[in-house]
């Protein structure tokens, strides 16, 4: 279990992760989503030992992270722009690997290698942006750790690779409990592979949630209601978004199915339909509540 | 063994659990067969491992599948799903006659159609096997 803490994470007067409170549990797929620069990457340093906390704490598995190797020993982190070592070839990486991790199985390393057709004659710093992110996933699949920590490692690769690495995954996952934590902008995506999501704003947490009680707990609406009642009816309802086209309403709502489907019954509407929200549009009104809407700042 | 659609957009649990039951009501996945284990399903998928046990838990709950500890799922006896099941379909069925009524249908027309489908052997109990 990775716990956070009230962690707070500046640089000079920028408050890059804000007093933030997260439980990551054992053999789930957490997925970090959040606007751009709302912390995602710093909140994975400081889970990676990488950057010091300037408040609060952030342990796995109750251990403190920074500068404790013995902690570190638990997770391998594939980072955006994963390093290598100049003019080093996969082998001599993975022999650096091996030396830091006890869990290491190179039998896995040579298998993956192979099975993906990576040249592993030629140095690393020939290999293409998606072959380094292919190594980079190999490295942390073969390390036999408890926890892989992904920063947008899907994005960089094609939809063959892709379905590849979430099978692996998925197997490591059933096979011995491998927890994934994933960032990604790619909702759809996480959407498919998460059991639990993390949303980011500005530093802070807006929410965190299993990924189903998110869309039990938020409804789209669209609806024609008649002449004599407005959407001021509707008070009772905790709505987020309100849209209207016409006398057509499209409502987003927090509340459970039943409720909004009862309250909106007693209007008589005309016409009336529940759409199911994607993680995507979720994300799109909850930020947009927090005041984040690109599109007024495109149209 | 099944194949998700991507532009679905209930949750991909309810899809297996959907595809899964379906296969067992037509008898593709015939009494005390096994279903594959969570994670070859999972990894055939390319999805999340709990999804998948989600989905067996439910299949369980709802009577089609049968657990044995260490050994997985396996496809129950379905007479009382099936009757379930048909209990299901005519009430939506009879909802669906309701409407017609009401809105000025001819029952000979809905006897057509009825023949059309069963051939003109229902009154004999014909159904399809």
């Amino acid at each position: 279990m990775i716990e956070a803490r009230n962690l707070t994470k500046r640089f000079d007067d920028f408050t890059a992760v804000d007093n933030i409170d997260l439980t990551i549990r054992d053999a789930c797929v957490f997925g970090l989503v959040g606007t751009n620069g709302a912390g995602k990457s710093t909140f994975m340093k400081m889970a990676a030992g990488i950057l010091k906390p300037d408040a609060g704490t952030i342990t796995i598995d109750g251990d403190e992270v920074f500068e404790k190797p013995l902690t570190k020993e638990r997770f391998f982190y594939i980072s955006d722009d994963h390093y290598f070592f100049s003019n080093s070839a996969p082998d001599e990486m993975m022999r650096f690997y091996a030396n830091i991790y006890p869990s290491f199985d190179k039998d896995r390393y040579n298998k993956l290698i192979k099975a993906f057709e990576l040249p592993d004659k030629r140095k690393v710093n020939t290999y293409s942006k998606g072959m380094k992110k292919l190594l980079a996933i190999i490295y942390g699949l073969s390390a036999g750790t408890k926890y892989l920590f992904c920063d947008e490692t899907f994005d960089g690769l094609d939809p063959v690779m892709r379905q590849a690495v979430k099978s692996l995954i998925a197997s490591d996952m059933a096979d011995r409990g491998l927890t994934p934590v994933i960032t990604s902008h790619n909702l759809r995506e996480l959407e498919d592979i998460c059991d639990h999501v993390g949303l980011l704003h500005k530093g802070g947490i807006l929410l965190s949630e299993d990924l189903d009680d998110m869309k039990i707990n938020i409804h789209k609406v669209q609806c024609v209601l008649p002449e004599q009642y407005t959407e001021a009816d509707l008070k009772d309802l905790d709505i987020i978004i309100t849209e209207k086209r016409g006398s057509l309403l499209t409502l987003t709502i927090r509340g459970s199915e039943d409720s909004i489907n009862a309250a909106i019954k007693q209007l008589d509407p005309i016409f009336y339909e529940m759409v199911p929200l994607t993680l995507e549009e979720i994300f799109i009104s909850e930020t947009e509540v927090k005041g984040y809407d690109i599109k007024k700042l495109i149209l | 063994m099944i194949i998700l659609d991507q532009t679905d957009r209930r949750p991909i649990y309810e899809q297996i659990v959907e595809k899964l039951s379906d296969l067992m009501l037509r008898g593709i996945l015939s009494e005390n067969t096994p279903l594959p284990s969570v994670r070859n399903l999972a990894a055939e998928l390319s999805i999340n491992p709990n999804t998948v046990q989600r989905a067996y838990n439910e299949l369980d709950r709802l009577g089609y599948t049968y657990s044995v500890k260490g050994k997985g799922s396996f496809v129950a006896e379905l007479c009382s799903v099936r009757e379930e099941q048909t209990k299901l379909l005519i009430k939506s069925f009879s909802l669906d006659i309701t409407k017609l009524y009401e809105a000025g249908v001819p029952a000979e027309l809905l006897v057509k159609e009825i023949n059309s489908i069963y051939g003109n052997n229902y009154s004999e109990g014909g159904s399809k096997q």
